[in-house]
């Protein structure tokens, strides 16, 4: 194990997932952060693109977020490690078959606390894999309902959201379809999805 | 419940609240853009990055584990009644973070071809036979001091069509997620003296030579088990605070 110039353990750095990443990483219901028939479970689904706009078939998308009630089942939540609503895990993969898409089974997660007193609005970080990206790319997913919504738990006061330049910030919010949300994540290109240095 | 972490004073990152913080590596990482491995070139965002501050979402992460993991997930060489053809090798080590400190109770998952290099995925196609005893995929959780260990077999080079006469030096997958979402990797493993490293972009895409040596596992012949199997030991190391802290046990003692 390296060290850096400060006796620390140095970083591990991250390789590819790879075109076989279907191998390691199925999970049996991987894609259900909540269980099917769950009062309230949405899909959240989409498709991913190359900077061709061609669907990538061989990546994975991983969602993690906040209970519906916008806390956290996790010892670093200062508020408390909060009992997640029966079902419910806050985190899916899904790998991209059939044409880049991608789904999974959620529930719609509360407002959570940001900085400086202020609220986050409800939103899933989303990490992106693939052969070809030899890191993970992260990004956030916004719910439509929310955008006008003043004040707390509203778009306007999410101070990540604010961060992004206005003429990209679409690019973080769902559209509300049948059954849920549609998502589409484009890694290159007109539209480019607006990822996040973490 | 109160948490171990060193509370790096993060000014304020939520009115009240106080959360660890994580560092951000430099020069770590490959490039997103790193055109001698092709398909990043479709593939790696144009637009900068939008820094994002580490805050509940990114401070917390899935608690996986028991669940998802049986015993025999650890021991790849035994699938579909009957043993993997190969050589043996036991793969052990510990996870920590960067501060030093031990990442215990995390999923570690790890896939890999079989011997003669090949994977089993149907878009796997050249002609290596696949060994119907060898699945290629195993999964445990780290103890409490961040140790984890499988046992499998040493998987083979094989070619990959990026450049003319490309092969991929011998590796294993690793896939985890530590304790945050800010902590999780996906990597891979390799072995010492690989005569293939020098052709390699996935392998030296990653700027730091540092940074590169750090996914070699070493050869660990006190961890070889005597008629058996060999081994090979490999330590990964998450993103910690940036703080410096180091265990008051000596838990390298019985590596070493
Ligand atoms: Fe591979």
């Amino acid at each position: 194990m390296p060290t850096t110039s400060d006796g620390r353990p140095g970083l591990t750095a991250s390789q590819t997932v790879g075109p076989y990443l279907a191998i390691g990483l199925t999970w049996e219901h991987g894609e259900e952060a909540v269980d099917p028939g769950t009062p309230g479970a949405v899909t959240v689904s989409g498709t991913l693109y190359d900077g061709e706009g061609v669907p990538i078939p061989d990546g994975m998308v991983e969602i993690w977020q906040a209970h519906p009630d916008g806390r956290f089942h996790h010892p670093d939540d200062p508020r408390g490690v909060a009992e997640a609503p029966p079902g419910f895990r806050g985190f899916a993969r899904a790998q991209t078959v059939d044409g880049g898409r991608w789904s999974v089974l959620t529930l719609v997660p509360g407002a959570v606390p940001g900085p400086d007193g202020t609220t986050q609005a409800p939103h899933l970080d989303l990490s992106v894999f693939a052969r070809g990206l030899l890191d993970r790319v992260v990004t956030r997913v916004y719910f439509p309902e929310h955008a006008g919504v003043a004040g707390p738990g509203g778009h306007a006061e999410d101070r990540v959201l604010a961060a992004v330049p206005a003429h990209r910030r679409h690019t973080l919010v769902a559209q509300q379809v049948d059954g849920g949300y549609r998502f589409d994540i484009r890694l290159q290109g007109e539209n480019e999805t607006v990822f996040f240095d973490i | 419940m109160t948490t171990d972490h060193p509370a790096q004073a993060a000014p304020g990152p939520a009115s009240g609240l106080v959360l660890p913080q994580y560092e951000r590596p430099a020069g770590v990482h490959p490039p997103l853009d790193s055109p001698d491995y092709r398909s990043t070139g479709l593939r790696h965002p144009k637009e900068p990055l939008v820094l994002l501050p580490h805050l509940l979402t990114e401070v917390t992460g899935p608690v996986l584990g028991d669940g998802r993991v049986t015993k025999d997930d650890a021991d790849l060489t035994q699938w579909d009644g009957g043993e993997a053809l190969g050589q043996r090798i036991v793969v052990r080590g510990r996870v920590l973070d960067s501060d030093g400190r031990a990442v215990p109770d995390t999923l570690v998952e790890i896939w890999q071809a079989n011997a003669g290099g090949r994977y089993r995925h149907l878009r796997d196609q050249w002609p290596a036979p696949l060994d119907p005893h060898f699945n290629g995929v195993g999964r445990v959780v780290s103890d409490s001091l961040g140790r984890y260990e499988f046992t499998t077999i040493k998987p083979g080079a094989y070619p990959w069509k990026n450049h003319h006469n490309a092969w991929r030096p011998a590796h294993i997958h690793f896939s985890l997620f530590g304790r945050a979402f800010t902590q999780r990797l996906v990597t891979q493993m390799y072995f010492e003296d690989d005569p293939l490293f020098f052709q390699d972009p996935i392998f030296n895409s990653i700027p730091d030579e540092k940074a590169r040596q750090g996914l070699i596992s070493r050869f660990d012949y006190e961890a070889t088990q005597p008629e058996w199997a060999l081994a090979f030991s490999w330590d990964i190391v998450l993103r910690g605070s940036g703080a410096t802290y180091f265990e008051t046990e000596d838990v390298d003692a019985d590596d070493e």
